[in-house]
């Protein structure tokens, strides 16, 4: 049998205030996003912010440049230029209000196929999107996210304890948090696909987490008289060689679609493969060191 | 094959048999396989969202409030007409969301009343009455308009011709319509989004007309209007035909006085169809035809009205406004205005379909070009196989033989969980494919939790049948609680998440689903097999 570590023996819980120290940074950073999604700092995509995009494909390279005049002769402003050199890809963003819905693309194709008659192209995508649609999917995506903690937060707090419930709530929004803090710094485009991304890594962690816990509370039930920092320890390295493996094969896949999984994919591959890292080192340092702070009494009776 | 294990095995053979027939229609060679297959197997499979297919995802908000103000419109004209027929001189207003009714004559009222029991009387003075819709019966008018316009759109799409659209009502006034695989995005938008209200009305020749530019430039629309808004009779209003100079290809207005009145609506329309002016260079037009009613009315109006000039309205835009030479009957009409072939066709659709009963605003236009669908197919299928491959591989080199046990249970999940998709006819999205992916990530580490925790107990000196039994009981309140755990997440974000991620949650949540049938039941069912045959002295594990 192959064996990643032969019985580990690591206090984790020894490392806790140095987690807490990390883990705090990290979640302020998502906390910064937040802020800088409600108050506009934040580069929103179409589908939150409302506004028009369009993504095409030409035959021969063209220079981001080049297009930028074009648009500007015709004196149209405020557009954001994205290209994919390697396709020929461009996409062009427009924040709302410049144009009537259902305009926009029709004046994209009109100036570009007059500037560049040489350079057929195709329209990949269009994407319009009314300010009203925006607000609403932002609140849609919130109001999902809040009744699904408060549901794992009542599942966990009955099958374990209610500060397990709390653990496992802090350890998954702190996951969350840090990965959209990473993007927000990145200045990548927080979208709908983002959103996906997050609430595929929040439900990672969450089973990170559970698998922990429930190593716990099995051994709390025979250690009963172990101090609650050890019995916690000892899960955790029990689960450790658990917890890696299932993060590699996560990893792997997540690596697959970065690389394989088509542009569409990539930024939700790249949150994925930081939010599995993250997830796996919050599973170990912020879960259970968040239900040590809880005073009290931590028993699970025998079965 | 010892009897216990029987119905275990037959469990599974039969649900994976069952996956793959009904998977088969969502592949390529579906199309390929002899007719008496065919009919055998359930036609319909997973359906691709159209990020995957390529397509026109389009919102539109109806805009109620201008069905109520509509009514009320017509409801002012035709109590006006009520009033003058039964030989009452009273004026009748449409004043913001009231109808004023001034007349000195109190039965006046009372006719009114007794004809038009659904307004209610707000307000009332000496010769003066002001009636408001109430709210219940605006209310109504909204939601017959929004019922109306999925209908009309329904009928648009469908003479458009588009294979499956979807048109939906979403919340209280919005109508979501989706058209996988169209090609020409524009041309569908301009088709659903028209209103297409056909008017007919006579132009004002006289006094202020003759001070109008006969042309404008687009940019010039405003000026004039300011120019003129206090110049205007009470009862006209300025319209514009647009047109483009052939020879310089800019575009201009011409400008028309007409009067408010509406004569005739398309209402009574019952045909439009595109016909060819041999005589003005092959010039296409639209001929349209009323019923009896229509023509009737058309006949009274030309008749009434001969030397004048007739404006045929679409939409607020003036196409033609012919003098009126004689009397016409029959009931047909023309409506030319130097369209293109796709132009004509595109209208005598939206007139055959009716009017849309207020107009659209539209919320939200997403179009995936087929290329870029399918280059995202081909890459997720990628990167899906690839990812697989290396978890395969993986398992075997962590795990060797019950690695093996892992993954042939790993592919049986998704064989089941592609099977599941296909009889709930699901349609596939991109974060769809992510709920897969988060799907087989756990169906994984259902088997590492369990390969780990009889590791732990043949390290405890047990046997093998022990340390596969005890460590499969362990395991099994662990993946029960992650599972519910997600299960839990899943089922939140489908009750109230919107598009994306509710297509996420449902992948998400069948695949937890049959992990835990794949898992619990599935790999058990190996171990439990090779344990009976005798006491094994080396797991490989």
């Amino acid at each position: 049998m192959i064996e990643l570590i032969k019985k580990p023996n690591i206090d984790f819980l020894g490392k806790r205030y140095i987690a807490f120290a990390f883990s705090g940074i990290l979640s302020l950073l998502g906390l910064w996003a937040v802020v800088g999604i409600y108050t506009g700092g934040a580069n929103l995509g179409i589908d939150f912010a409302g506004g028009s995009s369009v993504q095409l494909k030409f035959e021969n390279s063209i220079l981001l440049h080049d297009i930028r005049k074009a648009f500007e002769e015709k004196g149209i402003k405020d557009f954001d230029l994205q290209d994919l050199p390697t396709e020929n890809k461009i996409l062009i963003r427009m924040k709302k209000g410049e144009f009537t819905m259902g305009e926009f693309t029709g004046k994209v194709v009109t100036i570009l196929e007059e500037k560049f008659p040489q350079n057929k192209f195709v329209i990949d995508s269009t994407t319009e999107i009314g300010p009203k649609v925006g607000g609403k999917l932002r609140r849609d995506a919130l109001v999902a996210i809040i009744v699904a903690t408060i549901g794992i937060l009542i599942y966990v707090a009955f099958r374990f304890q209610f500060r397990f419930g709390i653990g496992a709530t802090v350890a998954t929004f702190h996951d969350v948090l840090a990965v959209l803090g990473v993007f927000y710094i990145m200045g990548k485009e927080i979208n709908l696909i983002l959103i996906t991304a997050l609430l595929t890594i929040a439900g990672y962690s969450l089973t990170d987490t559970v698998v922990v816990f429930d190593r716990i509370r099995e051994n709390l039930r025979t250690k009963h008289n172990e101090p609650a920092v050890t019995v916690m320890n000892l899960s955790i390295n029990e689960v450790l060689s658990r917890t890696i493996i299932t993060s590699t094969t996560v990893l792997l896949t997540s690596i697959a679609l970065f690389f394989f999984g088509g542009e569409v994919l990539h930024d939700f591959s790249l949150a994925m493969i930081m939010g599995v890292v993250i997830g796996t080192y919050s599973s170990i340092f912020v879960a259970s060191p968040i239900v040590l702070l809880w005073k009290g009494k931590m028993t699970f009776a025998k079965k | 094959m010892k009897k216990k294990f029987f119905w275990r095995i037959l469990l599974i053979s039969l649900t994976t048999l069952l996956s793959v027939i009904f998977f088969l229609p969502s592949t390529h060679s579906f199309l390929s396989m002899p007719g008496w297959l065919k009919k055998m197997i359930p036609e319909k499979g997973i359906t691709l969202g159209l990020d995957l297919q390529g397509g026109l995802h389009l919102v539109f908000e109806v805009e109620g409030d201008k069905a109520v103000d509509l009514t009320l419109e017509q409801t002012a004209r035709s109590l006006k007409d009520l009033l003058d027929k039964k030989g009452f001189t009273a004026d009748v207003k449409k004043d913001g969301s009231n109808i004023i009714v001034s007349s000195s004559d109190i039965k006046a009222r009372k006719v009114l009343e007794d004809n038009y029991p659904a307004l209610s009387l707000s307000d009332s003075s000496e010769g003066r009455a002001v009636y408001k819709i109430p709210a219940q019966e605006a209310d109504r008018i909204k939601e017959n308009a929004v019922e109306q316009a999925a209908e009309t759109i329904r009928n648009r799409i469908d003479q458009f011709g588009v294979a499956e659209p979807t048109i939906q009502r979403q919340g209280t006034n919005e109508i979501v319509v989706q058209l996988p695989g169209v090609k020409d995005t524009q041309r569908a938008v301009d088709i659903i989004g028209k209103t297409a209200l056909l008017e007919f009305k006579l132009l004002d020749e006289e006094g202020i007309a003759a001070q109008l530019p006969e042309t404008i430039l687009p940019e010039e629309e405003e000026k004039l209007m300011q120019e003129f808004a206090a110049k205007i009779p009470e009862g006209d209003e300025i319209l514009f035909e647009k047109l483009i100079n052939e020879e310089t290809g800019k575009a201009f207005k011409k400008v028309y006085l007409v009067k408010k009145q509406t004569l005739m609506t398309g209402d009574s329309l019952t045909e439009a169809k595109v016909n060819i002016d041999t005589r003005l260079g092959n010039e296409p037009y639209v001929s349209i035809s009323f019923n009896a009613v229509g023509a009737k009315l058309f006949e009274d109006i030309t008749a009434a009205n001969i030397k004048k000039r007739l404006a045929i309205i679409l939409d607020r835009n003036v196409y033609s406004a012919p003098v009126i030479q004689e009397k016409i009957a029959g009931g047909n009409a023309q409506i030319s205005g130097r369209f293109s072939i796709d132009d004509a066709k595109d209208l005598a659709i939206v007139l055959r379909s009716g009017s849309l009963p207020a107009p659209l605003k539209m919320l939200q236009n997403v179009t995936v070009g087929p290329s870029l669908g399918r280059d995202s197919i081909n890459a997720g299928v990628k990167a899906g196989i690839i990812g697989s491959l290396l978890v395969i591989l993986f398992m075997i080199f962590y795990y060797r033989f019950s690695g093996l046990i892992a993954d042939v249970a790993l592919i049986l999940n998704i064989i089941m969980l592609l099977g599941a998709l296909s009889i709930m006819n699901a349609t596939l999205t991109l974060p769809g494919i992510a709920g897969i992916i988060l799907a087989i990530g756990m169906a994984v580490d259902s088997n590492v939790l369990m390969f780990e925790r009889i590791r732990d107990e043949l390290r405890l000196g047990k046997t093998p049948r022990a340390a596969v039994d005890s460590g499969y009981d362990k395991a099994f309140w662990t993946i029960f609680d992650s599972h519910i755990t997600t299960l839990i997440t899943a089922a939140v974000l489908f009750q109230f998440g919107t598009g994306p991620i509710k297509g996420f949650a449902v992948t998400l949540s069948m695949g937890v689903a049959i992990n835990l049938y794949t898992a619990l039941i599935g790999t058990k069912l190996v171990f439990d097999i090779i344990n009976s045959k005798g006491e094994v002295k080396k797991l490989s594990i």
